[in-house]
């Protein structure tokens, strides 16, 4: 049964990431050229029919899952960097920056992603690809540093510490052969489930209009323009949503397996 | 509890001045001057320099924080950029729709999530109880602007039982017509803050499942409904509050994208267009109202937390 929950999640996550690839070297249509008629119904020339500029809309479909690995995956990596780093950090800090600094991580997280993403991506230039990345990954950073922090002084407070201390370890060292080592599975888990709420909150953004201008246009941005036309192209609202939700399950699915296989304790619980 | 709750008090008040800080901090870091919202392309020095004045963006920074602080203590969030109405009353008609649409989905969401997550977890070996988690797992893998498409193209444009979006313009007055527009939302919101509740709530019956405490009830001749509800609910409910003033403050501020759906005139959506037209006062309104807003539901989470559960009371505020 566990087992197979990592299998399906792997499968889902397998097949965007393949869809995604392809999409660098070959798409069924030219994404900005008229290749039939304005909301045509799915047919088999037109798996998920035309949008109203009569492009091909399962091409911008499968354009979109690229869109939204690019950005989880950035922002996953971004936010995992710098909420491990300000997490160790803040374990070892002197009691007076480590309070300020858990006051603000518990302030910020109590924002949801979301928001915080809007307020970035207002503070740069333009929407962009980048911007995205940036917004999402240092609002998840918060989530992940409070969690980093409160594991990291787990294992600061082991017996092995004391003893690799008298043994005359750095602390850089203790933090690498130490630290690291027996924190990472449980960061892992709570990176990888960020990672699907980030492929949501990315969607929000380009909802929204804050995400990534076209061509690089994201699920969240053909919902948006699907949405106007949804009593004659019902398509084009369902297309984009059921492959976001086949993503974000299949990460949601792949994490709990992670955590079975990684974190044995947890998992059973 | 009454010393814990003059010390909650004062990290209260703490925090929203820190958090004002943060805000103030945050908004000067924007890159451009916030002036330029009043100034239309090729603006010559001298307009420039009105603009600024009249923003106040010439003063010295520390001048400028002084002022933000002064006005923050006589409750005055300053006027608009773009349409130089003052901010705050516009706050209030905005939480008119924004407050009634979260509270209401917010309950929704418990009457909802408790019951199912509690069969969920009761029954788990069932088809139903099955069922149930696998439907909250779908839940939580989808954007709530999602659903509420969904739904307008179902309750609304199929079959026409709702409008699909908007608000009256008399909003509280056409009472009826304000009450029909929230309800597709309040849905949307409710289901998907349902599907993540329902997890907490099933792990949480999961855990009071296995404690030692409802098997002693059970051995003292409690039946297994007595001891679930003298004990379980008790004990269960303590973690799911906590989740429940997240859940409450997120929602609050995430109206955001429903709002956009919807169409609704919201604080959400006040939000969104200061931060499209560079409206600063705006902006900085909004956050400093909904920053208050989440650390009062934080507050009173951990009031209630305390209030039901007696041995929170012996430990420090807070940690």
């Amino acid at each position: 049964m566990k087992k197979t929950t990592l299998w399906i999640g792997a499968i889902l996550v397998g097949i965007n990431v393949v869809i995604a690839l392809l999409t660098l070297v070959w798409l069924p249509y030219d994404p900005t050229a008229m290749s039939g008629g304005r909301l045509a119904a799915p047919s088999w020339a037109h798996w998920a029919g035309t949008d109203r500029l009569g492009r091909d809309y399962f091409t911008q479909v499968m354009i979109g899952a690229r869109i939204a690995l690019t950005v989880g995956v950035g922002a996953a990596l971004l936010g995992g960097l710098i909420g491990t780093t300000l997490g160790v950090l803040a374990a070892f800090a002197q009691r007076g920056f480590d309070d300020a600094l858990a006051a603000t991580l518990d302030i910020l997280i109590a924002f949801p992603t979301l928001l915080l993403a809007m307020l970035v991506v207002a503070a740069s230039d333009g929407a962009s690809l980048g911007t995205a990345i940036l917004a999402i990954g240092i609002a998840m950073s918060a989530i992940i540093a409070r969690l980093v922090r409160i594991l990291t002084k787990r294992v600061l407070a082991q017996d092995y510490i004391t003893a690799a201390r008298c043994s005359g370890l750095g602390w850089g060292r203790i933090v690498l052969v130490h630290v690291l080592p027996n924190i990472a599975p449980t960061v892992l888990v709570a990176i990888a489930l960020q990672f699907g709420l980030a492929v949501i909150a990315e969607a929000s953004l380009s909802y929204l209009g804050l995400g990534a201008p076209p061509p690089n246009a994201s699920w969240g941005q053909l919902l948006q323009s699907a949405q106007s036309t949804v009593f004659n192209a019902p398509i084009g609202v369902i297309a984009p949503g059921l492959a976001l939700m086949a993503l974000v399950l299949g990460i949601n699915f792949l994490a709990d397996g992670l955590r079975d296989l990684l974190d044995p304790e947890r998992g059973a619980a | 509890m009454g010393r814990y709750l003059l010390r909650r008090t004062f990290v209260l008040a703490l925090s929203l001045i820190a958090a004002g800080l943060v805000l103030f901090v945050l908004l000067r870091l924007l890159p451009g001057d916030p002036s330029a919202a009043l100034l239309s392309v090729g603006a010559d020095e001298a307009q420039i320099a009105a603009a600024r004045e009249q923003v106040g963006s010439d003063l010295p920074i520390w001048m400028q924080l002084g002022k933000f602080l002064s006005d923050l203590a006589r409750f005055d969030l300053g006027k608009s950029f773009v349409s130089g109405a003052p901010v705050l009353p516009e706050i209030m008609t905005r939480l008119s729709v924004t407050l009634p649409l979260t509270v209401a989905s917010f309950l929704l969401a418990i009457v909802i999530a408790v019951p199912l997550g509690i069969v969920s977890a009761l029954r788990a070996d069932r088809w139903y109880g099955g069922l149930l988690s696998a439907v909250s797992q779908l839940g939580i893998a989808v954007p709530v602007f999602w659903i509420g498409i969904l739904l307008i193209w179902i309750v609304a444009v199929k079959f026409r039982l709702l409008p699909a979006s908007g608000f009256p313009m008399k909003g509280w007055e056409d009472a009826a017509g304000a009450f029909r527009a929230l309800i597709l939302p309040v849905v949307t919101i409710a289901l998907v803050m349902s599907a993540s509740l329902m997890r907490y709530v099933r792990s949480a019956t999961f855990d009071v499942l296995g404690a030692d405490y409802l098997r002693n009830a059970r051995a003292l001749g409690a039946s297994f409904p007595q001891a679930l509800i003298r004990h379980g609910i008790r004990n269960g409910a303590v973690p799911v509050i906590s989740i429940l003033g997240i859940e409450l403050a997120s929602t609050l501020l995430g109206a955001v994208v429903v709002e956009r759906v919807f169409a609704l005139p919201g604080l959400g959506s006040m939000l969104l267009l200061g931060i499209q037209q560079r409206d600063y006062p705006t902006v900085q309104g909004v956050l400093l109202v909904s920053t208050l807003m989440v650390l009062l539901i934080g507050f009173l989470a951990d009031v209630i937390q305390r209030l039901i559960d007696p041995r929170l009371r012996e430990t420090v505020a807070g940690r």
